[in-house]
């Protein structure tokens, strides 16, 4: 908790200041979708979290949201599957990828980064093959019972009457969901610590009874149906999905997201809460831009900046802390 | 000590160091003649390296002076003390094990031709320098190529490529085995001859006794006692540097072994194939495994640990014979193992002491739907840290800011709160002080008699001499000989051990 007070504040602190700078800010509409995106960005933020604290990465993530967004109207519209096997289509093929990833990176050690780089290029491809770079899209009534999930809370059964629902997106419920059973697994259960144990030096771990091939299989599982799930809500979002480039970049948001929360690409690191609020200060400086009428070709430009920025106030507190424990240390010692 | 004294060729005059809240050195004084090999001894934490730190450039001290031949000098950066012709020989080699010999021979300082690295040159005085140090490679033989004793040549050539005078070896012997060490004492000893004078740093105490002109004793930051070469013995030493008598520094009892625990039969691992060991370890009895670096007594661990798979024979615990695909298997028939490289295997540096002690108990520990179980975690960690008489602020340091020794009764208590029946141990005494070495083998002596059956793998042949019932000796991949406690003596061991079989029925 501590360590994101940083980002907590960085967060803050465009809020306010974008707030006081633009009025179409601060209104309903825009909150919940600054909240709504926010939380989207979260969700995929947690999955690739798994593989990072690995020492891993995921890079497939983008093309993965890309090809389960193009593929799911189309087994639903264009072969008239019921909702229920698509998804179980979609989150299937999320299952293969993330245990082929996870068998090729074990068994045949390769490194992470060429096996999902790879895995960028496939699934761009099928995405774009499987509909003939046509544009698909989610008006169909197939998908009504589904739209509920990217609305907001007063349309969940139930809750239509309760006060300032309809403010609360659903996938913000969602993200809360996911990320409190990630943050409960990663920290309270020993497959977590599994995990975080591997992460920093897995032969240790592995010496010491871990069975690491299949905790790191487990990890790009679970990257690769969260990004699934992702890419299914995005899609919903969004509506209408290009299949050349739905999802580009998103791996690498992602990332970013993961990273500014604390996770550290060395490994054995990271806190869900911290890449929630990654995701958000992302979501928000994306959201800040075009409010305050910076030039949107900067966008990523600001965001790159505000990230090295983080990492690099992240790495001289760092510094800090471990010459006072090192100070701290001598005088006990003495 | 204070009067400067010319024909010394370096004077160490009451140097004191202090970090924050803690005093290194303490007005430590030293002197090196000519062609004289000073052995500095002292356990971990004694002020050894600090000297170094100090002599090589990296620190400068607070208080006291250093003097090359007479006069004071200000060592503030490694140049200065390259002008001064003082080299440091670290104890982690750094060598750039992807380039040549000559490459790293003359690293930061290749010769140049028309804007160009003159590699010519490089060859050529590359070999004039390894053969000073009797290393016999092409200089254009890749140095992750050699094996480690080599590298330290290299690294020593690099240092008269300077052309040192002083050359400051740290721990140079602590990864080499028996044979390599020869060659190194060997090189020592010629380069005093040709004027070099050398400062060695070592807990090996039997070729300090070997090769030191003299001994300086360091304990807790200040000068603790010298000898001169008539008084250099193993007791002195060792008295000198805890400050107390050893009466006896091996604590192995003569007793009686039960049941067999471990029976290896027609072993084959992938590293040695076409060599079957057969052997056996019986509850509470001490087996050493002697033999040079490269026998094989870490690849036979490693399988028996279930690291590697066997690729035939049978390993079997109290007569049940196991199928060891991996780690788990291992550790769930009962077998631990306190591996050779600490740091890599045995122990998460980054993280806490309690997680590294509870790390193979999370499973055995874990509540229903495998939530941690952090009340027992804590407490075992807390018992074990006062059984293990671990030096940490508290259950929560994180394991890399401990010492070595510290470190290696983690990776020892990790084990022992899983009360294994048979404990692999590879070298677990390598680069700690010699007050944890010996808190390390009464723990062997107490395991043992509860009933543990220890294999345990040394290059230290005084340790497997003052710790075994039995010693098995490999050579090759081979099991060459086994030695009852009555017939170990070092030259039994180096005769097996070198593969002159037929030198022992």
């Amino acid at each position: 908790m501590k360590k994101n007070l940083g980002i907590l504040g960085i967060l803050m602190v465009v809020f306010l200041a974008t707030a006081y700078g633009s009025k179409s800010f601060f209104t309903p509409y825009n909150l919940f979708n600054l909240v709504e995106r926010s939380s989207l960005y979260g969700i995929i933020g947690i999955g690739v979290a798994f593989v990072i604290i690995t020492s891993g990465i995921d890079l497939s993530i983008g093309s993965l949201i890309g090809l389960v967004a193009v593929m799911f109207p189309f087994v639903v519209v264009e072969h008239q599957m019921s909702l229920g096997a698509g998804l179980m289509a979609v989150f299937g093929l999320s299952l293969a990828v993330g245990v082929t990833h996870g068998l090729l990176i074990t068994k045949l050690k390769l490194q992470p980064f060429v096996v999902t780089l790879c895995g960028l290029m496939i699934y761009r491809g099928l995405a774009r093959w499987l509909v003939s770079d046509k544009t698909m899209g989610y008006g169909n009534e197939s998908f009504a019972g589904l739209k509920v999930l990217v609305g907001n809370a007063s349309q969940l059964p139930g809750c239509a009457s309760l006060p300032g629902a309809k403010h609360v997106p659903v996938v913000f419920l969602i993200l809360i969901v996911l990320g409190t059973v990630a943050a409960i697994f990663l920290n309270k259960t020993i497959y977590g610590r599994y995990l975080l144990a591997l992460g920093r030096n897995e032969q240790a771990a592995r010496f010491s009874g871990i069975n690491t091939t299949k905790m790191i299989i487990l990890a790009y599982v679970l990257c690769s149906m969260i990004s699934g799930l992702g890419g299914l809500l995005f899609a919903l979002d969004y509506g209408s999905i290009q299949p050349d480039s739905f999802g580009n970049f998103y791996e690498l948001y992602a990332i970013a997201a993961a990273v500014l929360g604390g996770c550290s690409l060395r490994g054995g690191e990271g806190s869900i809460f911290g890449i929630v609020l990654g995701a958000a200060l992302m979501r928000l400086l994306m959201n800040s831009i075009s409010m305050l009428g910076i030039d949107d070709q900067l966008e990523p430009t600001v965001i790159g900046f505000v990230i090295l920025i983080g990492v690099i106030v992240d790495q001289l507190v760092k510094r800090i802390a471990a010459h006072r424990r090192a100070v701290l240390q001598a005088r006990q010692a003495s | 000590m204070s009067d400067s004294n010319t024909s010394l060729l370096l004077s160490v005059e009451n140097v004191t160091k202090r970090f924050p809240g803690v005093t290194a050195l303490n007005q430590v004084s030293l002197t090196l003649a000519e062609s004289e090999v000073l052995a500095l001894i002292g356990e971990n934490g004694a002020g050894k390296s600090t000297l170094m730190k100090i002599l090589a450039g990296v620190q400068l001290p607070d208080e006291g002076q250093v003097r090359v031949a007479g006069v004071s000098v200000r060592l503030d950066s490694v140049q200065t003390a390259q002008r001064n012709r003082i080299a440091l020989i670290h104890q982690e080699l750094n060598l750039s094990g992807n380039l040549t010999v000559g490459a790293n021979i003359f690293l930061g300082r290749e010769p140049i031709k028309r804007g160009l690295i003159d590699k010519r040159k490089i060859r050529e005085d590359s070999v004039a320098l390894l053969a000073r140090v009797g290393l016999n490679v092409s200089p254009d033989t890749i140095v992750d190529s050699l094996p480690i004793g080599q590298q330290q040549l290299v690294e020593i050539a690099r240092a008269l490529s300077v052309d040192a005078r002083i050359l400051i070896m740290d721990e140079p012997t602590s990864s080499l085995s028996q044979h390599e060490t020869e060659r190194l004492l060997e090189v020592v000893k010629d380069l005093r001859s040709r004027g070099v004078s050398v400062i060695y740093i070592s807990h090996r105490l039997g070729e300090v006794a070997e090769l030191a002109d003299r001994v300086t004793v360091f304990r807790d930051g200040a000068n603790a006692g010298d000898l001169r070469r008539d008084e250099i013995t193993h007791n002195r030493m060792v008295q000198l540097m805890v400050g107390r008598e050893i009466s006896q520094f091996y604590a192995r009892k003569p007793h009686q072994p039960g049941a067999v625990a471990l029976e290896v039969k027609e072993l084959e691992t992938p590293e040695n194939p076409g060599h079957r060991l057969s052997f056996s370890v019986r509850a509470g009895e001490i087996v050493g495994v002697s033999g040079l670096v490269g026998a094989g007594r870490t690849e036979l661990l490693h399988v028996l640990f279930g690291v590697d798979a066997a690729v035939f024979g049978t390993v079997a615990v109290d007569g049940q014979v196991l199928r060891l695909r991996s780690p788990r298997d291992a550790i769930q028939a009962g077998i631990a193992l306190v591996p050779e490289d600490r740091k890599q295997q045995g122990i998460i540096l980054e993280m806490a002491v309690r997680t590294n002690i509870g790390l193979p108990g999370l499973r055995q520990h874990q509540k229903t739907g495998g939530f941690l179980n952090r009340i027992q975690e804590g407490a075992d960690s807390v018992a074990m840290i006062a059984r293990m008489r671990i030096k940490t602020p508290s259950e929560r340091q994180v394991v890399q800011f401990l010492s070595g020794g510290n470190q290696q009764k983690v990776v020892l208590g990790k084990w022992l709160s899983m009360n294994p029946k048979v404990l692999l141990l590879d070298e677990p005494t390598r680069g700690i002080d010699i007050g944890a070495k010996q808190e390390i083998y009464a723990l062997m002596e107490e395991l043992a008699e509860q009933g543990v059956a220890i294999l345990f793998v040394s290059s230290e042949m005084e340790e497997v001499i003052g710790m075994s019932d039995r010693t098995l000796v490999m050579h090759e991949g081979r099991i060459t000989g086994e030695l009852t406690r009555d017939e170990l003596t070092e030259e039994t061991i180096m005769q097996l051990a070198t593969g002159n079989v037929g030198a022992h029925p």
